[in-house]
């Protein structure tokens, strides 16, 4: 299972890094998303994986590591600010510069 | 008293000359020179209690953890400099308001001079190393004020940026020699380091300490070869090279050799290089003083030459050296100032101070000039003034040296060039000056100065006699003092009478004096030899070097900033591949000993739809619409992967988010070209981005594999053990959230309320281009709400609030919570949106969402802040079980209030951020212009 969740946060990591080199904003910002969730499936991975053992005192045997699920759940949020930040930021850009290339210019 | 009020009035003092320069120049100056006085009166107080060989000390702690105390000491250095420093500073005050002209800034100036003396009372009584640092390099930042205060002369502005270059750097590296020193003790607490000599002359790292902290010491006090910034620093108004450039500041380096004796002293490194230096800079200094036209400039040198005297003193390996070398330091302050006072005096009322225009003034200004030749008769080593007596000190050590070895005879000999060398330029500075024919075209007719800007001179030059006839009267106590605080031991038998008999060095002096009057004589022949030689300047050579740098500096700068952002994350992802890459071609193995989880047939399948949306994510991305749906999908799975991994408040919160996140892209897409030309970059950047993607996507896939398959050593057993008995709740994320790691939570909301306020700002004046028609040319539906959709969420709405009342409420023992009930509600509310429009919405709620955010933070930084009443640390938790009738047991927490904050926080911001976006899209729009 390792393996699998493994190679899933290559992939996003590497369809991520693929966008985020666009010329366009909106690709980038794409890519932002796509990174933000390898990023977080990453942080997570950090506590290893566990199965039927959410971190609920009372309700199973073996927990779960609660604190990178602690610092993922407020990453998951900002990362959702981020995200509109830059979004925004690109719509702003396309407002003043009349185009949607991350470096303001046609070619 | 208090030992901190001797700095402390001159700081407060700073202030009084910006509040008092209105009410006349006159009044400034008193006004100004009150407070120094105080301290004065403090320091004077102390004197007998030094005398009798007693320390003051004060101390308070600042960081203790890396052994920062404001700490002040007062020993017979730390007196005799800071009479120094204030007295002379006084006089100068009174000088100054003569000196400087009505157009002149006279707060401002004032108001940097008593920085400047707050400094360097800092420097000389700092008891603990990092703060004689700072108050070190507050003196150099005073300075560059000073010497550029006339910022309006080209001169000034470039010798400012001199010696703040030179005197910063060697800064720096005394802060290195400085921490090295307090590492090697294992204390910054200056009396501990001045106890443990024998522990730092034996480390290892001694010769690196000496070299950083002469640096330092040499770069202050001009030494060769970085005295080429004094003579510049001359641009300044003449009181301050009067009290900076050559009673005070440039006795800081020297000051810190006479403090740092008793441990860094006592090797032949530090007498080969000290002596060296210092007898290299004595006759340099003095050579170049004979042949400037410059009055300043004469002086400028022969300040250097003097500074290197007392650096040569320090450098000869006896204890009567050092006693000669604390002598002389009171001495130059004594003549240099007066003498400094004088040339700017000539200067104000001739209008010049070049020596080939300044002649004869002696029937124009007979009193001053009269003051004048005693100071210089005293820089000279002429008998009965001070000059003299260290002078004599100095040629008697010199006699017996042996730090040279079979050539130590030179010495003596250098030193009495030296001695030569300086009758030669004073008997310049008099003969050129007060006579030597008449005046050729001076700007104004000269006479003597206002009577009270020739006070300080004459106390200056009464002084120089007082210790020149009667020295052991006039300052055997202090130097006795100051000696044994240098030396830290009991002093050798030393006199200071004037007459010793016919010895050695008298017979040195007669030498000087003879070899100085014949060099003066024979001058033309000097000056034409001189004359062959182009001069070197200091400043542009040191304006090259800047310049040099800052091209360097831009060429590079050119290259990493062209202004690409596609460039720049290149070079991140590339930088990041190196960095996290490397340490895996160490690594032995990816696989760890940890056993894996059995793979079963829908983790298989979810991971395969995972891996599909991905790639159709970045295939389909100029088909912007389809991208959207594809990076829903992998969002989705993100979220069962959360759940199914025993993480349920994720999975809650990335079902929330990604609801929110797809609603941004949708309305962001309205404003953006649907469709992008498929090839959007060339196919050799395509196959470029490709592998250097790929790359990175197997370095992080791997390093994520190798953390998995590895053991866990966590700190989480704490968070787990404690949640419920310290925290008072079963979910130990939610938990952890909002008390353990709260401060940490209330940061992050915090970045979130800003994002969202930057956004609406961003919003706030954007014109954009708002698309009649789609890419494919169809116009967008004009038709109203849909109804079905309005009247189900409508009545969805209360069910939704219902459902995140509950989710926040059970929060903290079950998974929720206030970010994912924030979450829940924003989204329901975004549901009313869309569903009824934008009008619908703000007849109904209209609510700033700022409010919001506001609310939510205050509740959140308050929950903390109560913890205070009960004298407890921010945001310690509280929590207790309750019971009511019906209701049954339950638990309150203060935790609640902070989740509570939270909860507003999410929903301000998200509400914040889609409402306003969403409201773009429609009639409603805010139109461009504000209107």
């Amino acid at each position: 299972m390792e393996t699998i969740y493994a190679i899933c946060v290559g992939i996003m990591t590497a369809g991520g890094v693929f966008l985020v080199l666009r010329g366009y904003t909106f690709a980038v910002v794409l890519g932002l998303t796509l990174l933000s969730y390898a990023v977080n499936l990453f942080l997570f991975a950090s506590g290893r994986l566990v199965v039927n053992g959410a971190a609920i005192l009372g309700e199973s045997e073996v927990y779960a590591d609660p604190l990178p699920q602690a610092l993922v759940l407020t990453a998951i949020v900002i990362g959702f600010a981020m995200t509109a930040f830059a979004l925004i930021l690109a719509l702003r850009a396309r407002a003043d510069l009349g185009n949607d290339q991350v470096d303001g210019d046609n070619d | 008293m208090n030992l901190f009020w001797i700095p402390l009035l001159p700081l407060l003092g700073t202030l009084v000359p910006l509040l008092s320069y209105r009410f006349g120049r006159t009044a400034t100056a008193a006004l100004t020179a009150l407070l120094p006085a105080l301290s004065l009166l403090l320091v004077v107080q102390a004197i007998p209690a030094i005398f009798a060989g007693e320390a003051l000390t004060w101390q308070a702690e600042w960081i203790p953890q890396i052994g920062l105390n404001l700490a002040f000491h007062l020993d017979g250095l730390g007196l005799l400099f800071s009479l120094l420093i204030l007295g002379i500073g006084l006089l100068v005050i009174l000088y100054a308001r003569y000196y400087l002209s009505e157009s002149d800034h006279m707060g401002r100036f004032y108001s940097y001079l008593i920085l400047f003396m707050t400094a360097m009372l800092g420097v000389v009584l700092s008891n603990n190393l990092l703060q004689l640092w700072f108050f070190w390099e507050l003196t150099s930042i005073s300075s560059f004020l000073l010497i550029s205060f006339w910022s309006h002369k080209s001169d000034a502005r470039k010798g400012a940026r001199m010696a703040l270059t030179v005197t910063g750097a060697g800064g720096l590296a005394l802060l290195g020699g400085l921490i090295l020193m307090g590492q090697t003790v294992g204390s910054y607490d200056l009396r501990t380091v001045l106890a443990s000599g024998d522990v730092l002359r034996e480390s290892a790292v001694y010769p690196i300490i000496i070299v950083l902290f002469l640096l330092g010491a040499f770069t202050k006090s001009a030494q060769f070869p970085f005295h080429f910034w004094l003579p510049h620093a001359m641009a300044a108004p003449t009181p301050v090279s009067a009290y900076l450039h050559s009673a005070t500041m440039v006795k800081a380096g020297v000051f810190l050799l006479a403090r740092f004796y008793p441990v860094l002293a006592d090797t032949d490194l530090w007498f080969v290089i000290v002596s060296m230096v210092g007898l290299a800079t004595l006759l340099l200094g003095a050579y170049t003083a004979l042949f400037k036209h410059d009055l300043k400039g004469l002086l400028a040198y022969s300040t250097i030459s003097h500074l290197g005297l007392i650096t040569l003193l320090f450098g000869l390996d006896t204890e009567l050296a050092a006693i000669a070398a604390v002598f002389h330091i009171i001495n130059h302050a004594v003549f240099k100032a007066s003498l400094f006072m004088a040339a700017g005096i000539i200067d104000h009322e001739s209008g010049s101070r070049d020596m080939r225009q300044l002649n004869g003034l002696w029937k124009y200004m007979p009193y001053t000039a009269t003051l004048a030749m005693v100071a210089a008769a005293s820089m000279a080593g002429v008998p009965l003034l001070n000059g003299f007596l260290s002078k004599e000190m100095l040629f008697a050590e010199t006699l017996h040296q042996a730090t040279l070895g079979s050539l130590s005879w030179l010495i003596p000999l250098l030193a009495t060039i030296g001695g030569a060398l300086a009758v030669a330029y004073s008997l310049r500075f008099i003969h050129d000056v007060f006579f030597n024919g008449e005046p050729i075209n001076l700007p104004r007719t000269p006479h003597e100065p206002p009577r009270y800007m020739r006070v300080p001179v004459e106390i200056l030059v009464v002084l120089c006699l007082l210790v020149g006839i009667v020295p052991d009267f006039a300052v055997g106590d202090l130097l006795n003092a100051a000696a044994s605080a240098v030396l830290h031991k009991p002093l050798p038998d030393f006199s200071l009478a004037v007459w010793h008999g016919f010895n050695g060095p008298l017979l040195m002096s007669l030498l000087a004096v003879a070899g100085g009057i014949t060099l003066y004589y024979n001058r033309r022949h000097l000056f034409a030899f001189q004359g062959q030689f182009t001069d070197f300047d200091a400043k542009i050579e040191f304006e090259k070097g800047i310049q040099w740098t800052t091209e360097k500096a831009a060429v590079i700068h050119r290259w990493l900033d062209n202004a690409s952002l596609q460039r720049y994350v290149f070079l991140l992802v590339v930088f990041a591949l190196v960095v996290a890459g490397w340490p895996l071609l160490q690594l032995e193995g990816a696989a760890g000993s940890r056993p894996q989880l059995p793979v079963n047939g829908v983790a298989l399948v979810a991971a395969g739809i995972l891996i599909v949306g991905t790639l159709a994510t970045v295939m389909f991305s100029h088909l912007r619409l389809l991208a959207l749906i594809m990076i829903s999908i992998v969002g989705l799975i993100v979220a069962v992967a959360f759940a199914y991994f025993s993480a349920p408040d994720l999975a809650l919160t990335q079902l929330s988010v990604e609801v929110a996140t797809i609603i941004l892209f949708l309305l962001a897409l309205y404003f953006l070209p649907q469709k992008t030309p498929l090839r959007d970059s060339s196919p050799r950047r395509i196959v470029r981005d490709l592998s250097i993607s790929s790359l990175v996507g197997a370095v992080i896939g791997t390093l994520c594999y190798a953390m998995l398959t590895r053991p866990l050593n966590s700190i989480s057993e704490f968070f787990i053990a404690n949640s419920k008995t310290g925290g008072g709740g079963t979910n130990v994320v939610n938990v952890i959230l909002v008390d353990f790691r709260g401060f940490d939570t209330l940061g992050e909301i915090t970045v979130l309320a800003i994002a969202g306020l930057g956004i609406y700002k961003l919003l706030a004046g954007m014109r954009l281009y708002v698309p009649a028609a789609d890419s494919d040319g169809r116009p967008w539906a004009k038709d109203k709400n849909p109804m079905m959709l309005a009247l189900v969420s409508q009545s969805l709405l209360p069910l939704a609030l219902l459902v995140s009342a509950y989710i926040f409420l059970r929060g903290h023992n079950m998974p929720g919570g206030g970010f994912i009930a924030g979450l829940i509600t924003a989204i329901a509310l975004i549901q009313q949106y869309i569903a009824h429009g934008v009008a619908w919405m703000k007849v109904r709620l209209n609510f700033p969402y700022h409010g919001l955010i506001a609310i939510g933070l205050l509740l959140a930084t308050f929950s903390g802040l109560g913890s205070w009443l009960f004298e407890r640390p921010f945001l310690t938790t509280w929590f207790d079980y309750f019971s009511l009738p019906w209701v049954g047991k339950f638990e309150l927490a203060s935790a609640m209030v902070f989740d509570l904050g939270v909860y507003f926080t999410v929903i301000g911001a998200t509400l914040l951020i889609l409402a306003n976006l969403g409201q773009l899209t429609t009639s409603e729009r805010p139109l461009p212009g504000g209107k």
